[in-house]
């Protein structure tokens, strides 16, 4: 059930302020995830006493992330939090299936470089956006 | 499931950007709606209803 309840033209308005709020949660971890890895192969090498606080920053801005991102959903009429969720199904489900596989590849030797978490982010993205693609053209 | 969404939009002169600003939700769940792509939940039915001041039964219509 869709939890909109303000009024009426106020939603668009609402929405718009979540996708901004999402977006500066988003771009502040993108830079938190540069400075972990970057400050360390450029700047304090295996300096924990900065290695440590970084990444403690980088995860408390991902948890920022994911709560500006559940927000957001909320925010989302009925129809469009259903796209998401098929979208979200999809992604999660290639996540657990094409990780395993991928990492099978690698325990098996058949690929010839280690199974990297980057390849799977990678997958998860593409999953994501080709099944939200084809659900909003379904819609259409 | 079919509805008279467009019909009873277009009596009332309204866009469907109007209609989507009076019930809360996007331009493209209204199009959706109306083209017969999307069915919208009971809360959702009830709020169009309320809106054209009309029972449910009068806009959607559950017959192929």
């Amino acid at each position: 059930m869709n939890s909109n309840t303000g009024k009426s033209g106020d939603w668009e308005k609402r929405t718009r302020n979540k996708t901004v709020t999402l977006a500066i949660w988003t771009t502040l971890w993108v830079l938190s995830v540069a400075l972990a890895t970057y400050g360390h192969e450029l700047f304090w090498g295996s300096n924990d006493l900065i290695n440590v606080p970084v990444i403690l920053l980088n995860f408390g801005i991902g948890i920022g992330m994911i709560i500006a991102n559940i927000k957001h959903l909320r925010e989302m009429d009925e129809m469009v939090q259903k796209i998401q969720l098929e979208a979200m199904g999809v992604s999660l489900g290639m996540a657990v299936v094409g990780g395993v596989s991928y990492t099978m590849l690698d325990a098996t030797n058949v690929i010839p470089f280690d199974a990297e978490i980057s390849g799977l982010i990678v997958l998860i993205a593409l999953s994501y956006f080709i099944s939200l693609l084809i659900n909003l053209r379904r819609y259409k | 499931m079919k509805n008279r969404l467009k019909v009873l939009r277009a009596e009332r002169d309204w866009t469907q950007a109007d209609l989507a600003s009076a019930l809360d939700v996007s331009r493209q769940t209204v199009n959706a709606i109306e083209n017969g792509k999307y069915d919208p939940s009971l809360p959702l039915a009830f709020k169009i209803a309320r809106l054209f001041e009309k029972q449910i039964e009068e806009i959607f219509n559950d017959e192929e």
